[in-house]
């Protein structure tokens, strides 16, 4: 197992540099520049200078080495330092975002927990709702209820976020006011009231995206447990004389949750890309609308700090996944 | 009863339909048998015949919709296993009746090892603890043959080759002393030398506890070596039952004789082909009003289009307690058919 993991993690490093070579590239190749936001009068020599503190002349070939060495190396150790209240980095050059000049882990820092506690209230939610109506819906096959469900979560699963936020906002927020419309990113909670406003400001987000996970979990759950249902060793369970609680919740679910645990770690990377959205209906100021922001400012060392981080998510938690696998599943082996 | 003895299962005119969208199949058609304490009963047939659906019937196995049990009793000392309510015969399930099916490599949980699957129905229906679950977990394996037991409860399915997870399969439908076994096809899926292990084992096991055996096989030549009676199924229906010494030498049923010609025979001239019954076995989509056989038996008449035909005994002793026949032929004397 320990030498699996190894492996798949010395794998990941070519991987890895792979995709942050197209992104660095592809957003480089964008077009605009990051002197579209300053004025026309100031004087090409001023631009040009003000390109050159921020190294923004630079070939892109080198401008990508040096973004790496600071990703890689740099980075790490001030994430150290700052946890350790050590000197590794040495006041060592940070990635800057060319907008607001300020390193971009910074910025990162700042806006991750906005979106971590919505997208990661959402996704727990969505799981709590969905493994639940999906067994269920297995079990009682076309009954109405597995009916109600099948439909609630092709519907969940098809109408894209945008939409449904919208509609809730509409319902719940303009017309009967239970909600706010957008969300205070420096709301700390310090007592009751805070506690009450700030669940108040999560319910529409975290129900949006809540929806959407449980659509698609509730439909994986569904499948996997009717594909196992129909084993024979479920027969073999009910022969033995067990309980239909044992025979469902005990044998048939471990096995069906081997592929949905898959779904789940794999899925959560990619909770961030849809949470990128509802961030911006609900105006909540995470990590999705600090991209956003630095796309429309073509601020390019953001959009390919961020891009890449989504894409290391990506990769960890495909490698979770398959450990998790190797766990759940005594069949598989890993050596 | 004429033998005396009172039988441990006691099976009443079964029927089994089942529901479908495309219209009802009536699987099981009027089967009555019964099973005498210690009694290894053999039942044979082909294809699609009705021996699972018959079996699985008794106990309540089959999913419901679409298979409906509309009939019949099935008494199990005292109780009317068709009436009890599901919560009853599911404690019958696997602590009275112990099942074994066809194949052992998907019979068997794959996420579970082997020693937590036998020690379920000790924990289930003889409330052991733990600890002495596992003891006797440990007892049933190395009854049913597996070396190094205490091991190998820690193994799962995937790590045991397929004759010994059968021998799981048999310890764990054997693991609360059950009065009656059922054991679907359990060689079949299992290659020859495997197959005479198991039937070794079984032999034994039946010496060792006695109890009583439903064996189904495809193979008369299995039924010849270990089973006391055999029943012969046919279009869900019994076509011939008797003991096996009387159906093996003066098979009744041109469908019995038909199958015991398809036995290779060991001794004596060889024929040039092994003989095969040709024609399908029917799907019936309501209850036969003739006999099923009737479309490929070379000996149908007209009454045999007219009406189906009723067992009767053919060696004077109450049905189901001799030799019978479901059919209006009187059958000669045979010579062709060799002993297996
Ligand atoms: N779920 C089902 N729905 C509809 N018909 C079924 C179903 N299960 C079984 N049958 C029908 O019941 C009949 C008897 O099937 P059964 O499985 O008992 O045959 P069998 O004698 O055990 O055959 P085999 O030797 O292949 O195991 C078959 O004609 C089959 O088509
Ligand atoms: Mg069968």
């Amino acid at each position: 197992m320990l030498t699996f993991i190894l492996r798949r993690l010395m794998l990941a490093i070519p991987t890895l540099l792979l995709i942050s070579l197209v992104i660095f590239l592809l957003v480089d190749f964008a077009p605009g520049s990051p002197m579209s936001e300053i004025p026309l009068t100031v004087p090409p020599e001023v631009r040009q200078k003000m390109m050159a503190a921020m190294g923004a002349d630079k070939p892109v070939m080198v401008r990508y080495v040096l973004w790496l060495r600071q990703f890689f190396i740099v980075e790490p150790q001030y994430a150290i330092d700052a946890l350790f209240g050590t000197d590794f980095a040495q006041g060592a050059q940070r990635i800057i975002s060319w907008q607001s000049k300020v390193p971009v882990f910074q910025i990162i820092g700042e806006r991750l927990p906005q979106t971590l506690t919505v997208v990661g209230t959402a996704y727990l939610i969505g799981i709590l709702i969905a493994l639940p109506i999906g067994i269920y819906s297995a079990y009682r096959q076309y009954s109405w209820f597995d009916i109600g469900g099948t439909f609630f979560s092709t519907v969940g699963f098809s109408v894209p976020t945008f939409f449904t936020g919208n509609i809730l906002i509409l319902i719940f927020a303009v017309k009967l006011g239970w909600f706010p419309t957008i969300y205070d990113t420096n709301l700390r909670i310090t007592d009751w009231e805070s506690l009450v406003k700030m669940l108040k400001q999560m319910a529409l987000p975290v129900t949006v995206l809540a929806l959407f996970n449980a659509a698609e979990i509730s439909r994986y759950t569904r499948a996997s447990v009717l594909e196992n249902l129909g084993q024979d060793y479920v027969r073999t369970a009910r022969a033995k004389g067990m309980p239909e609680r044992v025979v469902l919740l005990k044998h048939v679910l471990r096995n069906s949750l081997i592929p949905v645990v898959t779904v789940i770690a794999l899925g959560l990377p990619t909770v961030f890309g849809g949470a990128i959205v509802t961030e911006q209906i609900f105006k909540i100021n995470g990590i999705g609308a600090a991209l956003i922001g630095a796309i429309h400012v073509s601020d390019l060392p953001t959009v390919q700090t961020i891009t890449f981080i989504f894409a290391v998510l990506i990769v960890a938690f495909n490698l979770i996944a398959d450990i998790l696998y190797g766990i759940l599943d005594p069949r598989i082996r890993y050596d | 009863m004429p033998d005396g003895a009172r039988p441990v299962l006691d099976v009443r005119g079964l029927k089994t339909v089942f529901r479908t969208r495309g219209g009802d199949v009536h699987a099981v058609n009027d089967v009555s048998f019964s099973l005498q304490k210690g009694e290894l009963l053999g039942v044979v047939g082909e294809s699609g015949s009705g021996k699972s659906v018959t079996m699985m019937s008794l106990i309540g196995l089959l999913p419901s919709p679409p298979a409906d049990v509309c009939g019949g009793t099935v008494m199990l000392g005292d109780t009317d296993l068709l009436t009890a309510p599901p919560e009853e015969l599911r404690q019958i399930r696997g602590a009275r009746i112990g099942f074994v099916f066809q194949d052992p490599m998907t019979s068997l949980n794959p996420v579970f090892n082997v020693g937590s699957q036998i020690m379920e129905p000790l924990r289930e229906h003889m409330g052991m603890t733990k600890a002495q679950a596992e003891v006797r977990a440990v007892e049933l394996l190395e009854l049913v043959g597996i070396p190094d037991a205490r091991r190998r409860l820690k193994s799962y399915p995937h790590q045991f080759s397929g004759g010994m997870r059968q021998r799981v399969m048999i310890a764990i439908a054997l693991a609360c002393d059950p009065d009656v076994l059922i054991a679907d096809e359990p060689t079949t899926a299992l290659d020859v030398t495997i197959q005479a292990q198991i039937l070794e084992l079984v032999k034994e096991l039946r010496q060792k506890l006695g109890m009583a055996i439903i064996w189904i096989t495809h193979d008369l030549g299995v039924i010849a070596g270990i089973a006391d009676r055999v029943m012969v199924m046919y279009g869900g229906q019994v076509v011939e039952q008797g003991p096996v010494r009387a159906v093996f030498s003066a098979p009744q049923h041109p469908y019995t004789r038909a199958l015991l010609r398809t036995i290779p025979k060991l001794h004596g001239p060889r024929d040039a082909r092994l003989e095969a019954i040709s024609g399908q076995p029917p799907i019936l989509s309501a209850p036969p009003t003739s006999c099923p056989f009737r479309p490929r038996c070379p000996h149908a008449f007209d009454r045999c289009a007219a009406e189906n035909p009723a067992r009767r005994a053919i060696d004077g002793r109450a049905i189901g307690q001799g030799h019978d026949v479901a059919c209006h032929w009187t059958a000669p004397a045979m010579q062709e058919v060799a002993h297996a």
